[in-house]
């Protein structure tokens, strides 16, 4: 797993894999991670040599994700998944127990290099909670009894491969299914539908065969591209990962911009704490997800396609690039899809490496580029100039299979599910407290009462839609619906029920916010850490009136001078849940206008040890004022 | 002429560079004499604080002493100012939070050559220090902060000038210097 000596001759196998092209260096220094267990000094050294960019460059990159580390993090690198539903089924002590187990602190490397410990952003197994990351590798389910075998398997040094096959279980959960998990169609069905039986216009396929890919004239194939994007914007499909745009509108925007090349992107990047809905996709309907993007690189004009994959979701890679192989093979993918010459399209993973903020858009085609996820100014956006500056649709894994579906089952009916401004189905992340966890199909326009009373959750206190950015809606609001008209989502449902305490899950998704601020910009990076140290100030019991104000300048402030929408919706929970569950703050607020951020007493109390003295000038009272 | 504003002002865990600068409002110092008069101040050399209607701090707090005064300040002063870095972000001082104090003490005192005949001194006349600096808004309400390290005398005459006059102070551009 160490091994050094071999080093270089590995280090240039993989840049010839990858071209020697900068671009991939994410990529590189992932897989450069995945043998090493690190990114040590040599291997960044021979890479700058190779690459010709500097080491500040690597550096810089290798710094900014997460689960990329420049010095050896132990052979086992653990992490607990540290969403609010992975601490509600107790991770934290699941945590607490292993570190004892193995002698271990939390975030520190063991002296024989063996193991650490540390916590992660929500891994996406929220159903299957709590859950946690070994190398890499998700393990779900996670009990006492789990913990303390994997304890002994890290003691015993047992390679994972000889580990349970059951550990990294991951189940899809499916509890309620729709025409989207429903699809039976098998691969290539709808590509082939679109280009011969058409559906679209039967008159073009007669000239359709042998035609150049030609995007600029009238040729057949550019009017079946006008046709796809006019069936997606007249099925008035919207986005599903969270913003809602227009697809068709998006794709027709693309495909109208000049530029050298098109790409297309989907983004597998599911940060969002609570989501998992692309997790099931990927597995269940991988085909949809791959037949979407090529009928949308189709419409674009597209060549290339990325599917950027979010590191938790790492066991995943195999299996979706043997699908990508079997298409392939089946002339799905490739040169000349389905004997259309010059319809040439192919897709490649990328893989993230544990940041939040490349799940926008900008940010993931940075990272997509071999660079740190720093979302970029916009406009221009990526539709003009996306990867490598050229115009780029990027969408979500569930808007691509909708895409897809919605030219299966023709505009009229997809646009016949759901509700008037939104149409088609919406796959639903259920967590935390009920019965039945899992992925959950529904029409646009259910109630988030409904959706409570399918998964069987009783004494339900609120739930948060669409994750930590999203919205707390309490009780009272259980009528809404989810759709763009009352409560968009991107697929996150968190039910919390009369035993949660609102503020503590508000001040989990605060530090969330402050963790994965990218750092780029003030505002957010300081804004956040604030907001963090207000919040841990309210639970400390030092937390006053003046605190619950600062909280709200803080929030303009984040609002309206970030640089992108992490800051900008970082103080949604605590402003929701301040708005309906003021009581949880104000019931550990001192009743004084002013508290002290910390332990006036308690802070000389080093000096006190070093100095030996005790007298009334050796302690502050707080009530001095 | 109504009644002269009284201001006070002190340093804590600073340079009295912030003092310093202050003293940059040059001859407007005889016009700003005209409004206010001033309690305990570097200028006046009073050793405690009355009431007050502005008071202004530099330094942040590192140790008993500083969190005494803040207190007195706090308890005398209407408004009060928090001036400069080391008072909004505990500055240079602070730069000393990411060691231990216990170390520091006994680099300083025991290990290094020094006047401190191997003890570290404990005489009760001696405040504490805390096991961290602080900014003053940590401690006690501050109602304004002037950046910058030091604000400019522009700045700090804008700043008061404003204050006195009623307005809500504004340091339009040019005036926020945060170095």
């Amino acid at each position: 797993m160490t091994t050094t000596d071999d080093l270089p001759a590995f280090l240039d196998a993989l840049l010839a894999r990858h071209g020697n092209n900068p671009t991939n260096l994410l990529q590189i220094l992932c897989e450069t991670q995945d043998r090493q267990g690190c990114i040590p000094p040599p291997a960044i050294n021979h890479l700058s040599q190779r690459l010709g960019i500097p080491r500040a460059r690597i550096e810089g990159v290798a710094g900014f994700y997460s689960f990329l580390h420049l010095r050896p993090n132990g052979e086992y690198r653990v992490l607990f998944s540290d969403n609010i539903t992975d601490r509600m089924l107790g991770s934290q002590i699941l945590m607490e127990k292993m570190c004892q187990q193995l002698w271990l602190q939390p975030g520190k490397v063991s002296e024989d290099g063996l193991v650490s410990i540390n916590t992660t952003s929500c891994t996406g197994m929220c159903d299957q909670g709590p859950a946690m990351l070994v190398n890499g590798r998700a393990i779900t389910r996670l009990t006492h009894q789990r913990v303390q075998e994997i304890g002994s398997l890290i003691r015993n040094n047992t390679p994972l491969a000889g580990w349970p096959a059951d550990f990294f279980l991951v189940e899809d959960n499916i509890r309620r299914s729709g025409p989207l998990l429903d699809n039976t169609s098998a691969p290539g069905d709808i590509l082939r539908a679109v280009l011969f039986s058409s559906a679209v216009r039967p008159e073009l396929v007669e000239g359709l065969h042998g035609s150049p890919f030609d995007t600029s004239g009238g040729s057949p194939r550019t009017e079946i591209a006008k046709d796809i994007v006019e069936a997606v914007k007249h099925s008035s499909l919207r986005g599903r990962g969270g913003a809602g745009f227009p697809t068709g509108q998006k794709w027709e925007a693309c495909r109208n911009a000049p530029g050298s090349k098109h790409y297309v992107v989907c983004n597998a990047d599911e940060g969002e704490p609570g989501t998992f809905k692309d997790r099931v996709l990927l597995n269940c309907q991988a085909d949809l997800v791959f037949e979407g993007m090529t009928l949308c690189a189709l419409a674009v004009g597209a060549q290339h396609g990325y599917l950027y994959l979010r590191g938790e979701y790492r066991y995943l890679l195999e299996p979706l690039r043997a699908i990508l192989q079997r298409r392939r093979d089946n002339n799905m993918l490739g040169k000349n899809i389905l004997g259309q010459a010059g319809f040439d399209f192919d897709i490649a993973i990328h893989t993230g490496a544990g940041a939040y903020i490349c799940g926008e858009e900008s940010a993931l085609i940075e990272s997509l580029e071999g660079k740190r996820g720093v979302p970029r100014s916009r406009p221009p956006f990526p539709v003009t100039h996306g990867y490598m500056q050229q115009p780029t649709a990027v969408d979500n894994v569930e808007t691509f299979c909708s895409a897809a579906l919605a030219i299966q089952m023709g505009a009229e009916n997809f646009r016949a599910i759901g509700t008037q401004k939104s149409s088609g189905s919406k796959l639903i992340s259920v967590s935390g407290d009920c019965p039945r966890p899992g992925i959950y199909e529904y029409p646009f326009g259910v109630s988030v009462r409904e959706v409570l009373q399918d998964c069987g959750a009783v004494n339900t206190r609120a739930v948060q839609i669409s994750g930590p950015s999203g919205m707390c809606i309490p009780k009272r609001e259980f009528d809404r619906k989810l759709g763009f008209e009352d409560l968009p989502t991107a697929g996150a449902f968190m039910v919390f029920d009369d035993s949660r305490d609102l503020f503590e899950v508000a001040r989990n998704f605060v530090h969330f916010f402050a963790h994965e601020s990218c750092g780029f910009c003030t505002p957010c990076r300081v804004g956040t850490s604030m907001l963090k140290q207000t919040m841990d100030k309210i639970a400390a019991g030092h937390g006053t009136r003046h605190d619950l104000n600062e909280i709200e300048n803080l929030d303009k402030v984040l609002q309206t001078s970030s640089h992108c929408g992490l800051g900008r919706t970082a103080c949604n929970p605590v402003l929701h849940t301040l708005k309906h569950f003021r009581p949880a703050y104000e019931n550990r607020l001192k009743s004084l206008d002013f508290e002290p951020a910390f332990d006036l007493d308690g802070a000389l109390a080093r000096a006190r040890q070093m100095t030996g003295r005790d007298d009334a000038g050796a302690h502050l009272k707080p009530e001095e004022t | 002429m109504s009644k002269k504003l009284r201001i006070a002002t002190t340093s804590l865990a600073g340079c009295f560079g912030c003092h310093m600068s202050f003293l940059d409002i040059d001859e407007r110092l005889l016009a700003l004499l005209d409004l206010v008069e001033f309690d305990r101040s570097p200028i006046t050399d009073i050793k405690h604080c009355g009431p007050c209607d502005i008071g202004i701090i530099e330094g942040g707090i590192c140790n008993a002493e500083n969190v005494h005064v803040l207190y007195e300040f706090r308890k005398n002063c209407k408004i009060l100012i928090a001036i400069g870095s080391c008072a909004i972000t505990g500055g240079l001082p602070a730069q000393r939070n990411h060691l231990d104090l216990g170390s520091c003490l006994t680099e300083v005192y025991l290990t290094e050559p020094g006047l401190a005949h191997g003890h570290i001194p404990n005489d009760p006349e001696l405040p504490l220090p805390l096991d961290k600096v602080h900014p003053l808004h940590e401690v006690v309400k501050i109602d304004y902060f002037i950046p910058g390290c030091p604000p400019s005398g522009d700045a700090i005459w804008k700043f008061l000038t404003d204050l006195i006059a009623g307005k809500t102070p504004e340091l339009g551009h040019g005036l926020i210097k945060y170095d």
